[in-house]
């Protein structure tokens, strides 16, 4: 623990803090552009120089220099004061002032630093450099121009997304940042460079033009394309969401979002479903809510208790709860949340759980990947894996081959390995201190898989008091917290269907294999017009995630709370308020009538939801059947259209075509 | 004494001779008032009247969607919808002013980079309804069209002074 001064203040920094760390921890500010805390440190924009004692008698960067016993550190003095000013003026040398057209212009690093560390003027009159544009796929616009060299999305497509598709290429006043053969990046994560560019040579292709930072009303939320319950800001002008952006969360998020959770938003404005509708001699027609309370409620009489409840996907708690309490006073408690079928047992929830958290698998050595296609599934904690390998882990992987921007050890996708582990996998899983099972949400689905990774749990040790290795990876956001609210059947939805049911709300679930349901009133209550709409009697228009309060449980068990930005269109609804309206025409009347009432009856019902954070579930699991029979396949087929939302949005649509079908298209031209 | 001035003055009626050699003065001094709408007042070439957004020479329109006159704005009055146009270039899609919560600060015009936006000379624009005064972005254009050469002559004229 190096003991130094920061402008006479005497503090002591961690041991293998750099400079700019120790200036921060005293409270300084530090103009940076190229140093960022969660990618490598370049020290290529210098506009972090300060002053070192004991050193050389000239500016030091302060982001690439180690803190030292005994170092004076000065950040204000006319040295550093003039260094600044200088670099400054270097770096606007070559880029244009253009910033009433860029996108970038009110929440620029350069912008601001300039106006807070630089010079009034120029003394420049030479010509400017100009830089042609390079194709960075559907998310990202280039500006080259105003490009500052900091390298940060270079150094973010290497580190954390895994690909290499961003380099630079020339030097000096020729440096390029370059896409290489002008390809779209093949990432996933791709939206985070344009966070991460300090200036406007990286925006965001969708969100080009739109609108001003100062003008987007911001709201916290919760994202729910995925399990992984990224933090974002949903940033909306009037009626409409703008744009989605990753709030800071080390436990969660880190500081990234997947591009689905930055760009589907567009989605919420088309294909919405804004108006109850009748089916009425095969066609559905607009209609009335109260028409439509009333058609529900007249089926209800004949339905008795033979009544069930199907979750999507994206649902929050409240609604499932709404639904769930309702459901128990007409006498049925058919609740089911894994609409394609799924049927693993969840008896213990620790046991369909990812118990080892986030930041938990950062420290795994040994990582078995069971089934899972980590980076479609949860891009996120594909980061973390990744951090993981930089701590030298090692991951094998039972499953279809498939690049997952690291190096993996591909053992077959036959089930059966898990019987008859190979030798290579067994002796890194036995020698290991922290071994770690990833189970996905698809070789669940395949008999006896659940039961063997268990068993493998416990053969190798992988559940103890310091360590719990034992993760399941679900892709839904609505699956947590379906299960901690009973949405599961023992037999998933062939448990349902078995029971004949005569009426049935469907929660924004639009994966259901419909025909399934023939003989049976389906009530859909959901945003989008999309499948399930499309199979429905009676359509209640109810709010998407960004419209409305709710809470959310990630893959982890983390409880977190969602706000509500926007207001849902038309005569659309928040979901708890359609079910507390219908309760009421069925003669039901549900205990509560305001969002608050909502959540504190939920609450009550079950206490693990009543406060943010993970939840310890109790570890004892369930002894299943060790015997897996079959081949594993990964469920999702289109990483950007895994949902309605998605499926609306153009951008998403795009992205697709342009970054998954791209071949495809090619032998169409030809 | 001061009971016999006064008596003198009321008989005299000295007050209303007064009033009237006033009346009189008036009536052969110059005029102060003018024959409006016929005659106007000349006008400083920082008056701020009526908006207009202006074009370059080539038709091209000036305004590039930075929306620092929406930011600026202390009425609010501004309302700006943007995104590319089909050329790539950034561009309005919508620029209404409501004429009726204007304060006429000006602000709009100091905040323009390229000089879209002013305040022209133009100060009769009353109507019927106000409906009319919330001016839309082919409004705007057309006064821009319709006063370029006076706010030209007026921008120029206030140049030295910025």
């Amino acid at each position: 623990m190096p003991k130094l001064t920061v402008d006479g203040v005497e503090l002591e920094v961690p041991q293998g803090a750099t400079v700019l760390q120790a200036a921060e921890l005293a409270g300084k500010e530090i103009p940076r552009f190229c140093y960022h805390e969660r990618l490598s440190i370049a020290g290529n924009c210098r506009m972090c120089l300060v002053e070192v004692k004991p050193g050389p008698p000239k500016p030091q960067a302060s982001c690439a220099l180690p803190a030292a016993e005994g170092q004076e550190i000065t950040t204000n003095s006319a040295m550093v004061k003039k260094a600044r000013e200088g670099v400054m003026e270097f770096l606007l040398i070559n880029h244009p002032l253009d910033c009433p057209i860029c996108d970038q212009g009110g929440e620029c690093d350069l912008q601001d630093q300039a106006m807070a560390y630089g010079r009034g003027g120029t003394r420049y009159e030479e010509n400017k450099r100009a830089v042609t544009e390079k194709y960075m796929g559907p998310i990202v616009k280039t500006i080259m121009t105003r490009c500052i060299h900091c390298t940060r999305c270079v150094r973010f497509a290497e580190e954390v997304a895994g690909v290499e598709d961003i380099g630079a290429i020339g030097r000096g006043e020729g440096m390029q940042i370059t896409s290489y053969l002008e390809g779209a990046v093949q990432s996933e994560l791709s939206g985070n460079v344009v966070d991460l560019c300090p200036v406007g040579a990286l925006t965001s292709k969708p969100y080009a033009f739109e609108a001003r930072p100062w003008e987007l009303k911001k709201t916290m939320g919760i994202d729910v394309m995925d399990a992984v319950g990224t933090n974002i800001r949903f940033d909306a002008r009037g009626r409409e969401v703008f744009r989605v952006l990753p709030r800071i969360n080390d436990d969660v998020n880190e500081e990234w979002a997947s591009d689905k959770t930055r760009y589907a938003v567009d989605g919420l404005l088309r294909r919405r479903l804004d108006k109850p509708y009748i089916r009425k001699s095969g066609k559905l027609v607009e209609a009335s809510w109260d028409e439509a309370f009333k058609a529900i409620a007249k089926q209800a009489k004949t339905a008795g208790d033979k009544v069930a409840a199907i979750a999507g996907d994206l649902v929050d708690c409240e609604t499932m709860f709404a639904a769930r309490e309702l459901l128990s006073k007409m006498g049925s408690s058919l609740l089911e949340g894994r609409q394609t079928g799924l049927a693993y047992d969840v008896t213990n929830v620790a046991a369909v759980n990812f118990n080892s958290g986030f930041n938990g698998i950062e420290n795994a050595d040994v990582i078995l990947l069971i089934g899972s296609n980590v980076r479609w599934e949860a891009p996120l904690v594909n980061t973390r894996i990744r951090k993981a390998i930089k701590n030298g882990a090692k991951v094998f992987a039972i499953g279809p081959e498939t690049d997952l921007t690291y190096k993996v050890e591909w053992l077959g996708d036959d089930a059966k390995i898990l019987k008859r582990l190979p030798k290579k996998l067994s002796d890194a899983l036995k020698d290991a201190e922290r071994p770690a099972v990833i189970v996905g949400g698809g070789a669940l689905a395949v008999e006896g898989v659940h039961g063997a990774a268990l068993k493998l749990a416990d053969k190798f040790n992988m559940v103890r008091d310091d360590w719990n290795g034992f993760n399941v990876l679900h892709f839904s956001a609505a699956r947590m917290g379906g299960l901690m609210l009973g949405y599961a059947q023992s037999g998933g939805m062939a448990d349902v269907v078995a029971a004949k049911p005569k009426l049935a709300f469907f929660l924004g679930a639009d994966e259901v294999d419909f025909g399934q349901f023939e003989d049976c009133y389906k009530v859909f209550i959901g945003h989008h017009g999309d499948k399930g709409a499309h199979a429905a009697d009676v359509i209640l228009p109810a709010a998407a995630y960004p419209e409305k309060n709710g809470t959310y449980v990630n893959l982890e068990g983390r409880v977190q709370f969602s706000d509500k930005a926007v207001f849902a269109p038309g005569d659309a609804r928040e979901d708890w308020s359609i079910l507390r309206a219908l309760s009421d025409v069925l003669g039901h009347t549900l205990p509560f009538d305001s969002f608050a009432q909502c959540r504190a009856a939920m609450v009550a019902a079950v206490p693990q939801l009543a406060e943010e954070g993970v939840v310890s579930f109790d570890w004892s699991p369930p002894k299943l059947s060790d015997k897996p029979e079959g081949t594993l396949a990964y469920p999702i087929k289109d990483f950007y259209l895994t949902n309605a939302i998605a499926r609306a949005s153009q951008t998403m649509q795009r992205c697709s075509a342009e970054l998954l079908h791209a071949d495809d298209m090619l032998e169409a031209a030809e | 004494m001061n009971a016999i001035t006064r008596t003198l003055k009321a008989f005299t009626l000295y007050e209303f001779v007064q009033a009237h050699a006033l009346t009189l003065k008036y009536f052969f001094k110059p005029k102060k008032t003018i024959n409006y709408p016929y005659e106007k007042n000349p006008i400083s070439p920082r008056f701020r009247g009526e908006h207009a957004l202006r074009r370059y020479p080539n038709g091209e329109e000036r305004c590039i969607a930075c929306k620092l006159c929406e930011a600026v704005c202390p009425a609010q009055a501004i309302t700006i919808e943007a995104e590319p146009r089909d050329d790539g270039s950034r561009r309005t899609t919508r620029y209404d002013i409501d004429m009726t919560k204007c304060i006429y600060c000006g602000f709009c015009q100091e905040a323009c980079p390229v000089d879209a936006v002013v305040e022209g000379p133009n100060f009769e624009y009353a109507t019927e309804t106000r409906e009319e005064l919330i001016y839309d972005k082919y409004k705007l254009l057309e006064n821009g069209d319709k006063w370029e050469r006076a706010i030209a002559a007026n921008l120029e004229a206030d140049a030295p002074y910025r």
